[in-house]
Order: structure tokens, then C-alpha cells, then sequence
């Protein structure tokens, strides 16, 4: 019975998909995901089964049930600041411990850096890009301007078309992340079908609810360490109602930079009282006021920073 | 004598074995990477051990983390220029070295003819000796 077993389920004829599991330290990824990551439903599922599928690929590769490697390429589509950059960065994490990409790391690339100014230079371009992003995971943020249908020169369909390439015959290499907004995603797929047909995974990034903004920015104060005062907490909630109703809200990151100004006006509120003692607690804690202070309260109006 | 047997091109590392599969020709890169070495894809057809800087078969290739981007430069290196020598240079950019760190060939052409010698006689009874690839009597590209 101690022939050289090659993974470590492995029994006679029997395998067992729990110590599979157990071996390839997914779980630990996966919880990490749910700590760090506020809400996210059909992402966190669409990402379970993904990790399912390739543990169970895994097994059939041991009784040589031979199947073709899946395909992974992405869409993540979703309003600002869903988490779809967060996301592609653990894609690449989780995919390496699960043995499908051999490095793990992610290169995020936008129009400019896929796309040339003149003939000939789109192709070494791309290509470049492509040969970092090789054992890891290629994010291309609002990959929509890609296309541009209104300019048949433009050099955008040359680089689709070397990607489209790579994806079909590198699959084993590289996964390729497509990432904006819906509707624009939906035009950009109307117009390149074949894009649309070789990736496999489709995955929306709802909006968030204001319970899981708060979520996220106390997460976020956390990993600062900064906390809110129970009043402060509760202006945030308010905060946050007031500023969804307003232009521009883009979700965790409006949050971010809500309390970036908060901090701001902590500093300057600690600053004030200079003279007096001040504590550990002091310094960590953003109070109501800090919060209240801000011009969504006053006159309904965003703060200078449009985000 | 026949002290090289087929003529075989020894220059760089490797080159006394038999040719690396494309599997060895993985590892090696790794282990560039892993160092954190630029590697570049270099190709000529003038095999003189004194033509030390051959042609660049596209830029070379900085911030790369897996070998696979390299081996797909190399096969198009391969496919362009298959009776070729092709080999793989690893630059070491560390201040003090500055220099390429490894270097292998990973192509060469089917008949290798080798050297010749050549004697000149000079003042005296002096005598000038030089190698003279046979490859080199005809135009660049159609030696091999």
C-alpha cells in the first residue's frame, strides 16, 4: 500500500476529496475572503465553484479522466468601487494554490498600456504586456475602450485580436481578468463575439447595501487603527443615506475617501486642543463631529472631492 | 584529430551537451528569473567565437515572472531563423557585475561545417595563424 502516491486523497480505487481539500490550504482563502470581503454574494459563490471545479479536476486527472484545462478568463462587470480590482488581485491567490497558474501575481493594464500610437507598435506592445502577466492573472480595467467602433483605424482591434489569440492557445499560462461597467461591457461584447465566446465566467458585482458600507468602513478604520465613537457611528450611517442619494457614489471607494477626510478633520480637531493631555484612545477615535462636519450634512452638497 | 565530432559550436554554458529540450530550457530560465536577471533572445549566423554581440530578436525582457513569455519569444526565434544559432543571455544589471550572467545556446543549424585554419606567412619565417568559419565564405543569411 505505499506505492508513491501522487497527491494525498488518493486510496486504491477510492479518493477523498476532503483531504484533497484540506491539502490545498483553499479553505484558509476562502474565509480570508469572507473576513475581508463585506457582502459580495454571487462573487464569493461564483469563486466556491470555481475552486470546487478545479479540486475536482484535480482528482480526475489522478484516475486520468482526462478533461480539457477549464477555461477561466473573467468578466467582472460592476458600478465603481464593487471590489472588482480587490477581487482579480485574490483571483490570482487562489488560483495558485489550487495549481492553476504557476506565480499568482496580478498586472493590471488599461487601454494605454495594450494599445499603440502607431502602425507596428500595438503588437510588440501587447505582447509585452502579455509575457509579464504569464503565470498569473492579466486584469484589464474598463477593457470596453479597447474597441473603438466609431475609428476603423484604430489600432484597439489589433490588440484584441493578439489577446483573443493568447487566451485561446496560452490558456494554461495565463488568466485573462475583463473588468467596467455593465452596460458598456454588454456593447463592448456585442461587437466582439469572439471575446464574449472564450470567456467562461460572467460575474456581476452588485452594489453594496449601507449596512455593508459600514461594514467596510469600520474594516477599513480597523486596518488603520482608527475606530468610531458609538456617535460617530451612528452620523456615519446617516452619512452614508445622504451621500447615496448623491451624484457620483461609488460605493467603497466614496467610503474611503469619506473617512480619509474624517481623519483629516480629526488631526485638526486634536490639533485644536493641543495644550491639553491627550490619550492612546484620543488618537484613534474619530468622534461625530469629525464626521458631521462634512458638507453632505450642511447644505446637501459633496464634499470638495467629487468621489 | 577530430577533437569535436560534428563540428558542434561550443560557446557558452551547455554546449558540450547534448541540446537542452525545451523542459531545460524552462528551468534555466527560472532560475534567471529567480535571480531577477533580464533575459534576452540573441541570433546570428557568423559563429566566429570572437563575434561577440549578435542580433536581438526583440527587446529584452525586464519585470517577467514565469518563463513561459520567454520560451514563446524563443519558438518565434525558432520559427523566423531556423538555421540560426539562437542563444538565451541573462543580464545581471546588480551594480559591480553589470554583465550577462548566463548564456546558452538554444538553436543551431543542422550542418555545422566549423573552422578552419588559416596560415599567413609573414616577415621571416613567421607564421600568423587565424580560424576561419567555412559558414562565413558565403552572404549573411544564406551560410547555413
Amino acid at each position: 500500500m505505499n506505492e508513491a502516491e501522487p497527491l494525498a486523497g488518493m486510496a486504491g480505487d477510492q479518493v477523498d476529496l476532503e483531504a484533497e481539500f484540506r491539502t490545498s490550504n483553499i479553505q484558509e482563502v476562502l474565509d480570508k475572503l469572507d473576513r475581508e470581503l463585506v457582502g459580495l454574494v454571487p462573487v464569493k459563490t461564483r469563486i466556491r465553484e470555481i475552486a470546487a471545479l478545479l479540486l475536482v479536476d484535480r482528482l480526475r486527472r489522478q484516475f486520468e479522466l482526462t478533461s480539457e484545462t477549464p477555461t477561466l478568463h473573467m468578466c467582472f462587470t460592476g458600478n465603481p468601487g464593487t471590489g472588482k480590482t480587490t477581487v482579480a488581485m485574490r483571483m490570482g491567490e487562489i488560483l495558485k494554490r489550487l495549481g492553476y497558474v504557476r506565480e499568482g501575481h496580478l498586472v493590471t493594464v488599461t487601454r494605454d498600456d495594450l494599445v499603440g500610437q502607431y502602425i507596428g507598435h500595438t503588437a510588440p506592445k501587447t505582447k509585452e504586456v502579455i509575457k509579464k502577466a504569464m503565470g498569473g492573472v492579466l486584469f484589464i480595467d474598463e477593457a470596453y475602450y479597447l474597441y473603438k467602433p466609431e475609428n476603423e483605424r484604430d489600432y484597439g482591434a489589433e490588440s484584441i485580436e493578439i489577446l483573443l489569440q493568447v487566451m485561446e492557445n496560452n490558456r494554461d499560462d495565463l488568466v485573462v481578468i475583463l473588468a467596467g461597467y455593465k452596460d458598456k461591457m454588454d456593447r463592448f461584447f456585442q461587437s466582439n463575439p469572439g471575446m464574449r465566446s472564450r470567456i467562461a465566467h460572467h460575474i456581476d458585482f452588485p452594489d453594496y447595501q449601507p449596512g455593508e458600507l459600514l461594514s467596510i468602513a469600520k474594516l477599513m478604520l480597523a486596518g488603520q487603527n482608527y475606530q468610531f465613537s458609538a456617535a460617530a457611528e451612528e452620523a456615519f450611517t446617516r452619512y452614508l443615506e445622504l451621500r447615496m442619494k448623491l451624484d457620483h457614489f461609488a460605493n467603497a471607494r466614496s467610503v474611503r475617501n469619506a473617512l480619509d477626510r474624517a481623519r483629516l478633520r480629526q488631526a485638526n480637531r486634536l490639533f485644536g486642543r493641543r495644550s491639553g493631555p491627550m490619550t492612546r484612545e484620543d488618537l484613534m477615535t474619530i468622534e461625530a463631529e469629525d464626521v458631521l462636519a462634512s458638507r453632505v450634512f450642511q447644505d446637501g452638497k459633496l464634499d470638495r472631492d467629487p468621489q | 584529430m577530430m577533437t569535436n565530432p560534428g563540428n558542434r559550436l561550443t560557446q557558452g554554458q551547455f554546449s558540450f551537451l547534448p541540446d537542452l529540450t525545451d523542459e531545460q530550457i524552462t528551468r534555466q530560465i527560472r532560475y534567471a528569473l529567480d535571480h531577477g536577471w533580464a533575459v534576452s533572445v540573441e541570433y546570428t549566423d557568423d559563429p566566429h567565437p570572437r563575434n561577440t554581440y549578435w542580433e536581438m530578436f526583440g527587446n529584452p525582457m525586464f519585470d517577467l515572472r514565469d518563463p513561459a513569455g520567454i520560451l514563446m519569444e524563443i519558438n518565434n526565434c525558432r520559427k523566423t531563423f531556423p538555421h540560426h544559432y539562437i542563444r538565451v543571455t541573462a543580464f545581471n544589471s546588480a551594480r559591480g557585475t553589470e554583465s550577462p550572467a548566463m548564456s546558452y545556446l538554444v538553436n543551431r543549424p543542422q550542418q555545422e561545417p566549423g573552422f578552419g585554419l588559416v596560415r599567413q606567412e609573414a616577415e621571416g619565417r613567421m607564421m600568423r595563424y587565424t580560424l576561419h568559419a567555412y559558414a562565413a565564405d558565403r552572404p549573411e543569411m544564406e551560410r547555413y
